[in-house]
């Protein structure tokens, strides 16, 4: 074995390197790492900057929107300047002004049935920060598919949600499908374009999913597999609800009935 | 000092911690089990720092000697 570090990632990482978890090996491995990133907004914002400050050496972003005003309360990877800027344009530039190791790869394109399996094969983790179902699900059956780890978070209002899909072990693994068989009717679910959301919980979120992220690469500590965090920003509670693999799951189940992608509509086109 | 065999020498004079250890560690990361190190230090504080964040690590640190006017070696044995 033998490092290649440079003195000035030497000392980007030193905090990492001195961690006997981490260590150079673990540096090498995240420096090393792809990390794909769905959404480049309120929770993309704080998974992206800390995965690119930590050294994950290429990471994707698939977002279709421009950044708007209504994105600044909780985006943090855009600011004032970019408001009309294609998001993932905008988070390029942030992030490669944080650390120019990191090679940022922009897909400025919305996720569909046709191009989702091409953009995700390469990856080693998938991070689901979207705000639509439609998206949600497409992303879960190409993970599950291809056996791609998910780390999937949700937010709106106050709260939070966090969990882990590791497809690699699909025996194992519960999938978003044993928890949501399939998307709401529209309407049913607010957005967070109509609920609001306290950015703050956003940062907590995403902040959260890059930790996954880091584990997930640096295998150590325990993966948030089978189990959903439940965060409430007005009581400062952290919940953990256990997550069961549904035996009739449409998925995973033992008789599956989704074999190939599904697109669901999305004429009910929240994106915000 | 005159019986250990060292394996590897590092010097680090004009280093300061962290980056001492950090870096000691970095060539200790690239050694087998067994291995001696040397690490050559000028900066004072690093002397305790290195051998006590060394063995947090589980290395074994076999001796901390001053060589000269502001110099000191540590000299490690890699466990794990």
């Amino acid at each position: 074995m033998s490092f290649q570090f440079t003195e000035e990632q030497i000392k980007r990482y030193s905090r990492h390197i001195i961690l006997p978890e981490v260590g150079g090996k673990g540096q090498e491995k995240l420096l090393k790492s792809k990390v794909l990133v769905v959404g480049a907004g309120g929770l993309g914002s704080p998974s992206l900057y800390y995965l690119a400050a930590a050294g994950v050496g290429t990471i994707g972003i698939v977002d279709f929107d421009v950044v708007d005003f209504s994105n600044l309360q909780r985006q943090i990877l855009h600011n004032t300047e970019r408001v009309g800027v294609p998001k993932v344009e905008s988070a390029k530039m942030t992030l490669e002004a944080l650390n120019p190791d990191v090679n940022v790869i922009a897909y400025n394109e919305r996720i569909h049935k046709d191009n989702v399996l091409d953009i995700i094969k390469d990856y080693d983790v998938i991070l689901d920060g979207s705000d639509n179902f439609p998206t949600r699900f497409l992303v879960n059956d190409a993970c599950y598919f291809l056996g791609k780890p998910l780390v999937s978070a949700a937010i709106l209002r106050f709260e939070g949600q966090l969990t882990t899909f590791d497809y690699r072990d699909k025996e194992n693994s519960p999938c978003y499908r044993c928890l949501f068989p399939e998307p709401p009717p529209p309407g049913l679910v607010p957005s967070c374009q109509e609920a609001g959301l306290l950015g703050v919980v956003g940062g907590i979120m995403g902040t959260l999913q890059a930790n996954e992220a880091l584990k997930l690469i640096l295998e150590i500590g325990e993966p948030l597999v089978g189990q959903l965090l439940v965060f409430d920003a007005l009581t400062t509670d952290f919940n953990k609800v256990k997550l069961r693999k549904d035996k009739k799951c449409p998925l995973c189940g033992e008789n599956p009935t989704i074999k190939e992608l599904i697109e669901y509509d999305q004429s009910c086109d929240m994106h915000f | 000092m005159a019986d250990i065999k060292v394996d590897r020498e590092l010097d680090l004079k004009g280093e300061v911690c962290p980056f001492t250890f950090v870096k000691s560690k970095l060539i200790l990361e690239q050694m087998e089990p067994g291995q001696i190190l040397r690490v050559i230090l000028d900066y004072k504080p690093s002397v305790e720092n290195v051998p006590k964040s060394m063995r947090e690590e589980g290395q074994e640190v076999l001796e901390i000697n001053e060589i000269g006017e502001n110099l000191w070696e540590v000299i490690v044995r890699k466990v794990k």
